[in-house]
This record gives C-alpha cells, structure tokens and sequence, in this order.
C-alpha cells in the first residue's frame, strides 16, 4: 500500500557468499528518513496550498483548549483540519471533532514523539483540498518532538504562565527551533509569581527570531492576534 | 526516549547497506553523535542490543564517537567551545551564536563480514 515510505513488510533475503572482512563507508544521517518523509509530506501539504503548523509543548500547557478555541472562532472563514499526537487515548480528537472539525488521533504508545511518517499517514484521513490549516497538536513533551521535522511550516510553542519563566532556558532546544511562542493562560498571572519580561528575554536569548504572543483561551484576551498571525501566514502561504 | 526511533533507523540503515553488499554480518559500526544533536548516546548504546537482535547487526560493536560542539560569535568574532545548554557566549556574553558543529546524527561506516 505504502510505496512512499516503504513501510511494507521488509524482503529478507539472504545472500552467502561472501567471508572476508570489510569496511563500508556509509556517511548516512540517522533522521535522514525522517526527513526524506517530512520533506515529501511539505512538497504534498504545499501542492493542496496547505498552511500546516506543528504545536509542541509540555503536557497541561493548554494545547487542545487553545486549538477547541480558535476552531470555534475561524471555522466559518478557514478550513481546518486537526492531527492530534498522544501516548493514548482518543479524548483530544473528541474533543476537537466536537467542534465539527475534521479530527484525527495518532496514538504513539511508547512513542515520545510524532514522526514525519505518522503524519504522513494521518493526513490521508482528509480531504486536503478543503482545508486551509493543518494544525498537528505533538505530544506533550519538549524535548523530543524538536527533533522530528514533519514537514510543517513552523513550529509554534505553547508555554502557560503556571510553568515558570525559565522553560525557554531550560529547554532551549525546542524553543530555538519555534517560530512562534504562545504564553497562554495570562488569566492567571495576578495569581502567580510568573515574571513576563524575563520569560520573554529568555526566549529571545535562545532565539532572537522568535515571535512571542501573549494571551488567555478562558479571557479571550490576546486572541485577535493569535488569530490575525495565522490569517498573515495563510496568506503568505498563498500569494494572490 | 527518542534515542529508541533513532536507534532503529541506525539499524535500518546499517543493514540494508550490510545486505546490499551480501554480507553475513556486521561486526562494528562507527556513528557519530555531536554534543548538541540532542540525543544521549549511552541511551543510544542501550537501545542498540535490543534494536539489533535477530538482525544482521546483532552481537556487532557499536562505537561512538563524539563531536564536541562549536559555534561562531558574532559578538567578538571568535570560534567558541559551546555545550547544549549553552545561550550565551563563554567569552563576551553576547547571545549571537551560530552553531558551526556538533548536531552531527550520522552513520559513518560499518565493518562487514
């Protein structure tokens, strides 16, 4: 079925005639067919004019209610479609298929991470020419996942002020490679000891690039420019 | 644990080019893992028995070697020794580094029987 990716069942043959010793140089990349796939799933998220963001952070930073929300708000003027990334269970895409979005669950089981092959399959559950953003929710995890490329566009980092302020410098590999860091849950900030400005310098210390957007799926507040970030992405994924 | 999928491809790799060239079995592979490329590499040396049984690979030795990290500084212009944890210039301070080594993820050969 899979001719892409080769995950069919291996041919084992066997061949035996050969005794000596011998040195192979190979100078291959271990994530290098990761990265055939990711690549092959960006040229097929590009051909149906795709916007495809891959959103990682811990696990409770507010990820799946981020996304309830902004399905909620934009379904009517955009086209999503939601690959939901978790060990188990089938609760985040229940719970974003309850927004009438299409939805699907990768279960990774002892997996910490998704891979550009998983996604690759998970798209096939949708109809890519109606959608306008594919938003893929990783795992909870902010280590692992910033090594597999899946072909997204960028990656977005979703930090909630109950964390700390110090999660860019702690895990700055994950942080240098976002495009995006969305401190949510500002709501809460009367009540903690959470310290905005030095998070925010400690993000841009790890990567001066990085934009940074503040806000609360509970208040609302912050949201217009979430929203108004992947209107602008959208766009410039397709030039008029 | 991602050094567990990554492990996999090692073996993946390593035994459909062991197999192309006819062999019976891999008695060593060198890989190299850079400082900053995020994988632990006796998490990697763990893995790599259980990855590797009832494979051509199993029984083979795994070497390591190591690539230390490195980056440039735009701040004072100087190659500097970095770590992974590293943000911030060992010498000046500045935060303006551009790694130039040590996300090294590579197979680099194999010796087959």
């Amino acid at each position: 079925m899979c001719t892409d990716c080769g995950c069919a069942p291996a041919q084992h043959e066997h061949r035996h005639d050969s005794g000596s010793v011998r040195t192979l140089r190979i100078e291959e990349d271990l994530l290098a067919k990761n990265d055939r796939l990711a690549a092959a799933n960006r040229a097929h998220f590009a051909a149906h004019g795709l916007l495809t963001l891959n959103l990682v952070s811990s696990p409770g930073s507010g990820k799946t209610t981020l996304l309830e929300r902004t399905l909620t708000d934009l379904q009517k003027r955009i086209g999503f479609a939601v690959l939901e990334g978790d060990q188990q269970t089938s609760n985040d895409a229940e719970m974003t298929a309850a927004t009438g979005v299409p939805a699907h669950q990768i279960n990774t089981g002892a997996g910490c991470h998704l891979d550009a092959h998983m996604v690759g399959h998970g798209v096939e559950h949708f109809d890519l020419d109606k959608i306008d953003i594919l938003l893929i929710e990783n795992v909870g995890n902010l280590v692992c996942p910033a090594a597999f490329d899946l072909g997204e566009d960028a990656k977005v980092a979703v930090l909630s002020v109950t964390e700390g302020e110090d999660k860019p410098v702690k895990y700055p590999q994950m942080f240098r490679a976002a495009s995006l860091m969305i401190i949510n849950k500002i709501d809460l900030l009367p009540y903690l000891d959470f310290d905005m400005a030095k998070c925010r310098t400690y993000a841009r210390q790890v990567n001066p690039d990085l934009e940074i957007l503040e806000l609360s799926c509970r208040s609302g507040e912050g949201l217009d420019a979430w929203y108004a970030w992947l209107e602008n992405a959208l766009a410039k994924k397709r030039p008029a | 644990m991602h050094e567990l999928g990554i492990t996999q491809s090692l073996v993946e790799i390593a035994e459909r080019a062991a197999r192309d060239q006819g062999a019976q079995r891999v008695l060593t592979l060198t890989v190299e893992i850079g400082e900053l490329a995020g994988v632990v590499p006796d998490a990697v040396m763990f893995c790599f028995e259980a990855c590797s049984r009832g494979t051509l690979l199993e029984g083979s030795q795994l070497q390591i070697r190591h690539i230390p990290g490195l980056a440039h500084c735009a701040g004072c212009d100087t190659k500097v020794s970095i770590e992974p944890m590293t943000i911030a210039c060992p010498v000046c301070g500045s935060f303006a580094l551009e790694r130039r080594q040590g996300e090294e993820l590579r197979l680099l050969e194999l010796e087959i029987e």
